[in-house]
């Protein structure tokens, strides 16, 4: 089966409003997990790149969306690479259990974009895709795990294909 | 709706089809014609027709590829290879749509933030059946043949993998330290040929891998909240069942159950 090099990786943001301060001992096996989740999304098939703060290997430290607000921003190769990190790894049972430590968040706290293969995205852009995919819902420019689009200049349509590049 | 459910169902009527799809089901992996005809006991032409016929009826997938080893004349011609069909086939007389329910349910828990309630009654609903699989009480249609521990007696592992095997959960037991999943699957599938359940007990005191998920749609739509839900599941039945000597915990791959059952002590999982 051919596998054409993709031109675009796949970028996300995921934000988590903490219930308690890192520090605070109800938080103590989400910052245990911390590491070892960064080491296996580091060593996943299809890893590109992820967010850390300056200096520190991981991001809880910086805030940049608000005092009690954890970012995660990363890229990998594609919809299927991160599929079986988020929800096909050890990552699982992280996620299955974060209600103990995150709220409940109302409306979308997570998007997933398309970027040309090299580039790495900025807070800012992260951003801005939340926003858009809260304001308009998904589409190529900001979409979710169940609602995907295919990479730009890909025809292999999953749901409505944008007309344009 | 229901056609395609019904035109599948009534392909596997015929007995050595059933035959062959519980064998090709069971081996999780490709079979070729020459495998399964051994395995039935059937001539190959005959067993090919039926495996086409599984195939037509979307049963089975079929691939066609060398394959190595093998000697003689037409060797070197693709193989055909056939495998379990990932396509869902469902009957429900009168008709009835638990896939929607149980997406709304899962979507509606996730927006809400009420995982933890449904991971408290999907525990205590694994106690209950727990309890009543030790008791005895679990009537098994005969034919599945499940093996049942003695009432009172301490859940077997071959109890445990025949009770995985009647939910659906197709378990493999998986030899310590080996760290495949290649192992004989254990626990009586559905008829076989001879009935006779292998006595070897395969299961005792190794790992069981769960290589199908009976919740697979909701797993797809909502993993955390699905996947949560079953490991709940499994750790209220072992502790209702009193197989203390058992654990369930979240080791997802890319295929099967997120789930594996390891017996307490595995260096692997005694951590917790």
């Amino acid at each position: 089966m051919l596998k054409r090099m993709s031109l675009h990786h796949l970028a996300q943001i995921n934000t988590g409003i903490l219930k308690a301060p890192l520090d605070d001992p109800s938080m103590a096996e989400f910052v245990a997990l911390l590491d070892p989740v960064n080491a296996l999304a580091d060593s996943s098939p299809g890893f590109v790149w992820r967010y850390t703060d300056e200096g520190s290997n991981d991001a809880t430290a910086a805030r940049p969306f608000g005092d009690d607000v954890l970012v995660n921003l990363s890229v990998w190769q594609d919809r299927e690479s991160l599929w079986n990190f988020t929800y096909r790894s050890d990552h699982l049972d992280a996620l299955r259990r974060r209600r103990e430590w995150f709220t409940r968040l109302s409306g979308m706290h997570a998007a997933l974009w398309w970027l040309p293969a090299g580039r790495v995205p900025t807070l800012q852009e992260a951003r801005s895709r939340l926003e858009m995919l809260r304001s308009r819902g998904p589409s190529p420019e900001a979409f979710t795990f169940s609602e995907s689009f295919p990479p730009p200049g890909a025809h292999e349509s999953t749901a409505s294909v944008s007309a344009r590049d | 709706m229901t056609g395609s459910g019904i035109d599948a169902l009534s392909v596997l009527a015929e007995p050595l089809r059933r035959r062959l799809y519980d064998y090709v089901a069971r081996r999780g992996d490709e079979v070729t014609r020459t495998e399964a005809a051994e395995a039935v006991g059937a001539r190959r032409n005959l067993a090919a027709f039926h495996l086409d016929k599984l195939v037509e009826a979307g049963l089975l997938e079929v691939d066609r590829r060398k394959v190595s080893g093998r000697e003689g004349p037409g060797s070197g011609r693709p193989a055909k290879l056939y495998r379990r069909s990932a396509r869902e086939h469902g009957v429900q007389l009168p008709p009835r749509d638990y896939g929607t329910a149980a997406a709304l349910l899962s979507e509606a828990v996730e927006r809400a933030g009420a995982e933890e309630a449904l991971y408290a009654a999907a525990r205590e609903e694994g106690e209950r059946r727990g309890a009543a699989y030790a008791a005895g009480y679990q009537q098994v249609p005969q034919r599945s043949q499940v093996r049942q521990d003695a009432p009172g007696a301490p859940v077997s592992a071959d109890g445990l993998a025949g009770w995985l095997e009647a939910h659906g959960y197709e378990p493999v037991a998986e030899d310590d330290g080996a760290g495949s999943a290649d192992g004989p699957p254990v626990g009586p599938a559905g008829p076989l040929p001879d009935g006779g359940p292998d006595s070897a007990s395969p299961a005792a005191r190794s790992t069981l891998r769960l290589r199908n998920c009976p919740f697979d749609a909701v797993a797809r739509s909502h993993p955390p909240v699905a996947c949560g839900m079953n490991l709940e599941l499994l750790r209220g039945l072992l502790h209702g069942a009193g197989a203390d000597a058992y654990r369930a915990d979240m080791a997802p791959a890319v295929e099967g159950c997120c789930v594996v059952i390891s017996p307490v002590g595995d260096s692997k999982t005694n951590n917790r």
